[in-house]
């Protein structure tokens, strides 16, 4: 399922808000269709990284590489090309509140194609059914949903370009445990039909287990190790083996 | 509009015992889709003709690119032509499932409304909205005045540090837009004073206008519509921020009164510091008024204030400065502050 090339590409990421460093020297390789989880303690900046990731955080140093390009080399086109080419997914949605769900789809459309309005709107009709919401939910505002169909209707829209990656923030936070369930079996399904690279900040060790190829943990301002669930379960740093062992890990498994 | 990462295939069309023969060839996507139905839509077969539709050269698909197939399948056989899909790729050929399985009616845009409806609809609910405006203000102003009481009987329930800061962000920080626009204010008044009042040769009476005017009317004035705008905005952009972090409810479920702590502070902050702020409005304003007339008119500084202080009496000043207290608590600043965020919100958050 994966190739050689990384599609992301982080050496010697440095982060920092005024004095306090949240990444130092931080390598990162994301393969081609593959899902990534990257957990972590709260504050080991997860979010951080993603955000950095897709350009919302300046990095002090450091290189990150995306589809084989240097972010920072790029300029305003050739970003907006690589932009075309993810989506992200933020914790809550991130809908524009006055736009229906629909036309929310059809934000990234309008912007970077010359589709027609009837292919967008069909479109965005495809791309809501294909995140399991229903097909009266086209026409309603973010605040008539609740909160796992706005999480369909952020990915529903980071979906909108057909990306090749999309970057999930803690896709399954607040969804109640069957709600959360589903969700994941979404992106596992969507990963594989669309073939897309994930990249997924999560908390949610069911996550973990159900659909990530692969486990990043961030520990001590960096990757500490990143490899499958064996290699997860194997590791022996306390926060490692504490995360991985702990009663709510050993429900995730079953056993 | 542009297309990134367009990507464009090519589109052929054949003929082959009498069956039209599409077709879709190299890498195609979503940036090209609209391309490529356009390229198919040009496509006329003749009447009961079949079409075949070939993707053995396709190389690339997406759900965009699925999506046109789709499309452009139906339009033929609407048209009654019989279709078929040969040569696709496994994968694209599961692409196109994807899609068709998925694509159905649905409603994307809320309905359009009728324009002259719309309008009468639009004129009554202003209407209703600034009757219940009216109504939510002065239940806000009797709030505030019932919680200043209770502060004035139990002094010790006054938030002295939060008044201090009040008087600081709303009073000392207005002083730069307050001093400039009255200045400028009093430059302008001096010159086309003495514009109009040259024609009688009495220019020297625009010293009388500047002082009068400015000391009565306009610094009070100047400053209240300034801090309404400045300071309105910037309350209700804080106690908007907090009502939607639930602050004011934590406030509530603790046994603080929001009124006492976010209102009251604030009220009795632009009470201190509108007449300071009024005052340095009039002095800034004079002192514009008496260097144009200084450079337009040849009025020194000396003879400036003489005239002055002949023109004023104590009562034009006194009469100013009364005004600001009342300009200030509750009306403009409040006005404003409710207004711009909705009262609703800012008064149901307060008042639960």
């Amino acid at each position: 399922m994966t190739d050689e090339t990384p599609v992301i590409r982080i050496r010697g990421l440095e982060t920092r808000f005024g004095a306090q460093v949240v990444h130092h020297n931080l390598d990162l390789d994301v393969m081609r269709g593959e899902v990534l989880g990257v957990v972590g303690g709260s504050g080991t900046g997860k979010s951080v990284l993603l955000r950095t990731i897709v350009g919302l955080i300046k990095p002090r140093s450091g290189k990150i590489e995306v589809f084989g390009q240097e972010m920072a080399q790029l300029d305003q086109m050739g970003r907006r090309a690589v932009e075309s080419r993810w989506g992200v997914l933020f914790q809550d949605g991130a809908l524009f509140s006055s736009l229906t769900v629909a036309q929310n789809i059809e934000v990234p459309l309008a912007e970077y194609t010359d589709l027609s309005a009837d292919t967008m709107d069909r479109l965005a009709a495809v791309k809501i059914s294909l995140v399991g919401l229903p097909a009266d939910a086209g026409d309603k505002y973010p605040s008539e949903l609740s909160g796992g169909m706005r999480k369909r209707a952020g990915l529903a829209r980071a979906l909108a370009m057909d990306p090749e990656m999309v970057f999930l923030d803690e896709p399954t936070a607040g969804l109640d445990p069957i709600g959360a369930a589903d969700f994941d079996k979404l992106i596992r399904r969507l990963q594989k039909s669309l073939g897309l690279t994930v990249f997924m900040v999560t908390h949610d060790l069911d996550s973990l287990w159900a659909i990530c190829d692969r486990i990043a943990v961030l520990a001590e301002k960096r990757v500490l190790v990143v490899g499958t669930m064996d290699t997860m379960l194997r590791h022996d740093h306390p926060w490692v083996h504490e995360y991985f062992h702990g009663p709510r890990a050993r429900a995730a498994t079953g056993n | 509009m542009e297309e990134t990462n367009a990507k464009l295939g090519s589109v052929t069309t054949g003929d082959s015992d009498g069956l039209l023969v599409l077709t879709v060839g190299g890498c195609w996507n979503i940036g090209g889709a609209e391309k490529l139905e356009s390229s198919l839509g040009a496509v006329t077969p003749r009447p009961g003709q079949s079409v075949r539709l070939d993707l053995e050269p396709l190389e690339s698909i997406d759900t965009a690119v699925a999506l046109v197939l789709r499309k452009t399948i139906k339009r033929l056989e609407s048209k009654g032509h019989t279709t078929e899909l040969v040569g696709a790729r496994p994968a694209h050929a599961a692409f196109i499932d994807l899609v068709s399985t998925n694509d159905r009616p649905t409603v994307c845009h809320p309905p359009k409304e009728n324009p002259v409806t719309a309008v009468i609809e639009h004129v009554g609910s202003g209407t209703y909205g600034a009757l219940q405006e009216a109504r939510n203000v002065i239940g806000f102003l009797g709030m505030t005045l019932m919680a200043i009481a209770r502060c004035i009987v139990h002094p010790s329930r006054i938030r002295w540090t939060s008044l201090i800061s009040h008087i600081e962000h709303s009073g000392l920080n207005a002083l730069p837009i307050v001093g400039l626009l009255s200045f400028l204010i009093g430059i302008v008044m001096a010159y086309q004073g003495a514009d109009q009042l040259r024609r009688f040769g009495s220019e020297i009476f625009v010293v009388n206008l500047i002082g009068i005017s400015m000391l009565r009317e306009l610094g009070t004035l100047l400053t209240a519509i300034l801090v309404a705008g400045r300071s309105g905005s910037a309350y209700t952009a804080q106690i908007g921020s907090m009502t939607a972090h639930e602050e004011v409810d934590a406030m509530r479920t603790l046994g603080l009164s929001p009124m006492e702590v976010l209102v009251v502070p604030r009220v009795i902050a632009l009470v201190v510091a509108l007449p300071i702020l009024a005052f340095f409005a009039s002095m800034v304003g004079l002192l514009g008024g008496g260097i144009m007339a200084w450079v337009e008119l040849g009025i020194r500084p000396a003879l400036f204030i003489d005239r002055l202080s002949s023109a004023l009496t104590m009562s034009t000043f006194i009469v100013g400065m009364v005004k600001a207290p009342r300009y200030s608590p509750s009306l403009l600043p409040w006005w404003v502050a409710t207004k711009a965020f909705g009262l609703q919100v800012v008064q149901k958050a307060l008042a639960g």
